[in-house]
């Protein structure tokens, strides 16, 4: 059958059997969509992947444009890495968490940090007060690094931490901690998320403005490129963005715009492309709707490939290719009836998996009321374990690849986001974007979107606005223990009584005057770490230095 | 156009939490029931809010916090309009609040927290019922 | 409290009766015309200074780094923040506030964000009680935040004393500059954001409306002094018979870094000067009051028309025969005028 038939055929039962059980049973909704605002069809056929060349537009794994995956066997040589996230109180706590998950199979580390951590301040800092060790661990120096990777060889695992304003700091003390371990640094492998833009865009842990944010994170990469070599300095994030409320097309629009600026950013530095491209690493949301989450990860990878070739001219393979971690979506999780979320997590994993993610955190099903219990997160991980192990969807590359849906999705997906991303370049690029606040106004508005929807019932939250029942609130859920503040404090003066102070200052001196020129900082900040010199010390200098950033926009 | 009292709501980010999509879809809520929201940012101490509570004689001050940091956060915020001799206001939370945390939170003076699920209708009703006037 | 415990704390410069004066005149509350008999006398002193400009030109964040220049020199600054309050749901979101949140602990610093409240013209009517109440309780300066869009930015003219008109490089709106009326009401011009290209055309483009304006309208403000506003020839100033115009300086700022501020309270505080040397302040004042008395006559009127019932059922009658053709607008107004008169 030609297409000229099958139009016809399509057509005749489009209006034929098709309208005329619409009209006796309409349909549950007028209209479907996706996140993205994207209707979903009835039916999809061939008619909708005319456009679509196998060889040009889907390729085969490993090679460009990467649609299929970034690696020609993928997971049939070797599964995601296994990795969630976790830290909380001290990092002795966290160490004991660590060694945990380890031993039940996890096969990378990921660290979380407490709030002032983040933000560069010590745990005995005004503002940090009430927030020690809430939502991660809090590291005040190299001394407490030292402890959270106590008894865990560095050589031998790889270390995602979710750190951003202060991710040279981090990485530095991660680098000393593996000095004293004996591991070189060109053995580290890991990963810093070292990504401001989504910071003022939708995280809110930003510390100083942007282009010295910026150098921070040119310099990052120019440092790693020789010296860290195997370390992705950078995790370019949609996730957070998704989580605050954007669609599966903004997803994709806004992080590959954030990534465009940095490497812009690194090639106005003097950088050639393909020195830091291989090293770049993505970080996405799987959300709810499992065939459209597939579909955004394909168009990712292809779209990212297209740029990387075509608008900065990289010759290196590897630097067209998106390497990204997934974690489940966050914003989705109920309080309501949590044991539903780890079904929820299943099928978003399971799109994760099957959109060829390299690394996975899968959220545990008490997260939306606290940090995950030890039991929650061991369901989590097993998962992520049976769906590797036990459901078969690894055991080929790419399975939804040819679908008729899937392909015209993915090619709708990819259309969606340049769009955006050529209106962002329109505004002068992603930190322009964010400065004017039209990143955030169409995040916000999709939020809003998405909360009257569920508000008025258009979109059903099973055990939230439909399929209710009385309940007890869970019980054994986790509590960081307010006395963990109180520790940090005392650490923190036993430090500053038993340390070099004239070491610590003397570095001190030359972060500041060296950040007032334009030498690379990352000596200097090794320099300091290694001293003792506290976070809050090291970004205090950079703060006098460099000021804070100041949001403008409100709405 | 009513040129009646309007209801004034201070949204609020305490602490260093830096997510503010529930705070931003409460603020446009309550702007599309009818009030006015003055919208302090991030990174408040309970310092800056209640004296912005103050400056702008809201109805209501409503906190957002999903870091954890409530309990030493909210109370500290009470304590100052107490202290301030503010008896007027309707304070409210809401955010990642345990269930066992709320007792606390309103023995000091929170009159409701809303958790995750509360929908905004919720919010503005509770608002619309609790003002003190 | 009752309003005169209130009225006396205010006056005091008390925050917390500051405020609630604010309210109570705002929305009109019982009482309120006491309130404002009571503190109208204290008004005057303020040196009123309106700053509008385009969304994104960065208003804001000038209005925080003036705010700060002033307290470093010993001023005490009350501002006043205007967002455009929803025709549709009668709700604002305000959030001027938020790039001036850092004053919020110094008591010589009162910040109030307020709605528009359907006024047509962006500035509420309220606006100016509000400036009053800032005024009265003493405030060295009272400066008033704008939307800066169309009639607000005329409207903030017959408000306050000195007009910052503010633009930036790039909005891709070269019309900003040259809207009809604006020109007249700047007396002080800000080019922000100097950074980015198209500052010296936006600067030439200003000066240019300004030849026109200048030369067109005849409205020349009448100041003494010799030559173009410069702090040396205001401190020198000396009243003479020979009238020169005020010539608006163009001056361009990075508000963001503070850049440039300082030059613009300079500015405004000559123009002040020199409003006050020559007896325009007190010109521009009575114009003002005039305005302001006609405007809530007005009003009263307006009120008891449309909460008469008769008058409404009448004007729906006239309008329908509009609608239809069968009268023009102009026939019903009349017609609508004589019921009510007789």
């Amino acid at each position: 059958m030609n297409q000229g038939d099958l139009s016809g055929e399509y057509g005749r039962w489009k209006s034929g059997p098709y309208a005329k059980t619409c009209a006796r049973f309409p349909e549950r909704k007028e209209r479907f969509e996706g996140s993205s605002g994207i209707e979903v069809k009835p039916l999809y056929t061939p008619l909708d992947v005319e456009q679509v060349d196998y060889v040009n537009d889907l390729g085969f794994p490993g090679e460009y444009p990467y649609t299929r995956g970034v690696q020609p066997t993928m997971y049939r040589g070797r599964f995601w890495t296994m990795r969630q996230y976790a830290g909380f109180a001290t990092a002795e706590e966290s160490n004991r968490r660590y060694k945990y998950l380890l031993e039940q199979g996890q096969t990378g580390l990921s660290v979380a940090f407490d709030l002032p951590t983040q933000i560069g301040y010590d745990s005995d800092h005004e503002l940090s007060a009430g927030e020690v060790g809430k939502v991660g661990v809090a590291i005040d120096s190299l001394a407490d690094m030292e402890t959270l990777f106590d008894g865990i060889p560095l050589d031998k695992v790889s270390t995602s931490m979710t750190i951003n304003a202060p991710a040279s700091m981090l990485l530095a003390m991660y680098i000393a901690v593996a000095e004293k371990q004996g591991v070189f640094a060109n053995k580290l492998n890991g990963t810093i998320q070292n990504d401001i833009l989504k910071e003022y865009a939708a995280r809110g842990t930003y510390i100083f403005p942007p282009k010295p944010s910026m150098r921070l994170i040119t310099n990052i990469f120019e440092y790693c490129s020789t010296a860290v070599p195997r370390w992705n300095t950078i995790s370019i994030s949609g996730y957070h963005i998704r989580e605050a409320g954007a669609t599966a097309v903004q997803e994709v629009a806004f992080t590959l715009a954030d990534g465009i600026a940095y490497v812009k950013a690194a090639v106005d530095a003097g950088l050639d492309v393909d020195d830091f491209g291989p090293r770049l690493s993505f970080f996405f949301n799987a959300h709810n709707d499992l065939l459209e989450e597939v579909a955004k990860f394909r168009a990712a990878r292809r779209l990212w490939a297209r740029i990387m070739r075509d608008r900065f001219g990289a010759k290196d393979p590897k630097s067209m290719q998106l390497r990204f971690h997934t974690q489940t979506a966050g914003c989705t999780l109920t309080a309501q009836q949590p044991d539903n979320n780890i079904v929820r997590v299943t099928l978003q994993a399971l799109a994760a998996v099957l959109g060829g993610t390299q690394s996975l955190h899968t959220n545990s099903r008490d997260e939306a009321l606290a940090l995950p219990s030890q039991d929650s997160v061991r369901i989590a991980l097993r998962t992520q374990q049976i769906i590797a192990y036990e459901s078969g969807v690894a055991d080929t590359i790419d399975p939804l690849a040819g679908s008729y849906y899937i392909e015209a999705l993915t090619d709708e997906i990819e259309r969606a986001a340049a769009d955006y991303i050529r209106r962002i370049d329109e505004i002068g690029g992603a930190p322009a974007a964010i400065e004017r606040g039209f990143i955030q106004a169409e995040i916000e508005e999709s939020a809003y979107r998405y909360q009257m929807e569920i508000e008025s019932g258009d979109r059903t939250i099973v055990g939230l606005n439909d399929f209710q029942i009385e309940e007890d609130r869970p019980s054994g859920l986790l509590k960081v223990d307010p006395a963990v503040g109180d520790l940090q404090c005392r650490k923190l003066a036993q430090l500053r009584a038993e340390r070099d102070n004239a070491a610590v200052e003397a570095s001190l001196a030359a972060l500041e005057h060296a950040a007032s020129g334009s030498d690379n900082l990352m000596p200097y900040i090794l320099d300091a770490v290694r001293a003792y010199a506290t976070l809050g010390e090291m970004c205090g200098v950079l703060r006098g230095v460099f000021g804070e950033y100041k949001p403008t926009v409100a709405y | 156009m009513d040129e009646g009292r309007k209801i004034r709501v201070l949204v609020a980010k305490p602490g260093l939490d830096g997510h503010d999509r529930g705070a931003k879809v409460v603020a446009r809520a309550l702007r599309d029931a009818g009030m006015e929201v003055i919208y302090t940012g991030l990174r408040q101490t309970p310092e800056q809010i209640v004296a912005a509570a103050i400056q702008e004689d809201v109805d209501v001050v409503a906190m957002s916090i999903l870091s954890g940091a409530h309990n030493y956060l909210f109370p500290r915020v009470m304590q100052l309009l107490r202290e301030r001799g503010v008896d007027d206001v309707l304070v409210v939370g809401g955010g990642i609040i345990p269930d066992e945390d709320i007792p606390g939170l309103k023995e000091c003076g929170i009159a409701e927290v809303f958790t995750p699920g509360a929908s905004t209708a919720d919010t503005v009703k509770f608002i619309r019922e609790n003002i003190k006037r | 409290m009752d309003w005169q415990e209130i009225v006396s704390r205010a006056l005091a410069r008390d925050i917390r009766a500051v405020s609630r004066l604010i309210s109570i005149v705002e929305d009109r509350r019982s009482g309120f015309e006491n309130a404002y008999a009571a503190i109208y006398p204290h008004t005057g002193r303020a040196h009123v200074i309106g700053i509008t400009g385009p969304p994104g030109s960065g208003k804001s964040t000038l209005v925080d780094k003036m705010a700060a220049e002033y307290r470093g020199r010993g001023k005490t600054v009350g501002i006043v923040a205007v967002d455009p309050t929803s025709p549709f749901t009668g709700g604002a979101l305000l959030g001027d506030r938020l790039r001036m949140q850092r004053h919020s602990l110094d008591d010589g610093v009162f910040i109030r964000s307020m709605g528009t409240r359907g006024h047509l013209g962006g500035v509420s009517r309220a606006t100016s009680g509000v400036v009053d109440v800032l005024d009265a309780a003493g405030y060295d300066y009272v400066l008033i935040e704008t939307v800066g869009v169309g009639q607000s930015e005329v409207e903030i003219a017959s408000l306050a004393d000195t007009v910052a008109l503010v633009q930036v490089p790039g909005l891709g709106d070269d019309i900003q500059v040259i809207k009809a009326g604006v020109m007249e009401i700047g007396d002080v011009f800000v080019v922000n954001k100097k950074d980015r290209p198209g500052v010296e055309r936006v600067v030439a483009e200003i000066r240019m409306a300004l030849d026109l304006a200048g030369n067109a309208s005849g409205r020349v403000r009448a100041y003494s002094g010799h030559h173009g506003p410069t702090a040396a020839s205001a401190a020198g100033a000396v009243a003479t018979t020979e009238v020169t115009p005020w010539r608006p300086p163009i001056l361009q700022t990075m508000a963001e870094s503070g850049e440039g501020v300082a030059e613009v309270c300079d500015m405004c505080d000559v123009h002040m000067c020199r409003l006050t040397e020559d007896g325009t302040l007190v010109e521009r004042r009575l114009r003002r009051a005039k305005s302001e008395t006609m405007q809530i006559a007005s009003d009263l009127i307006w009120r008891g028309l449309a909460d008469d019932p008769r008058t409404l059922e009448a004007a729906e009658g006239l309008a329908r025969k509009v609608a239809q053709r069968e009268m023009d607008p102009y026939v019903a107004g009349r017609s609508l005028r004589e019921l009510i008169v007789n």
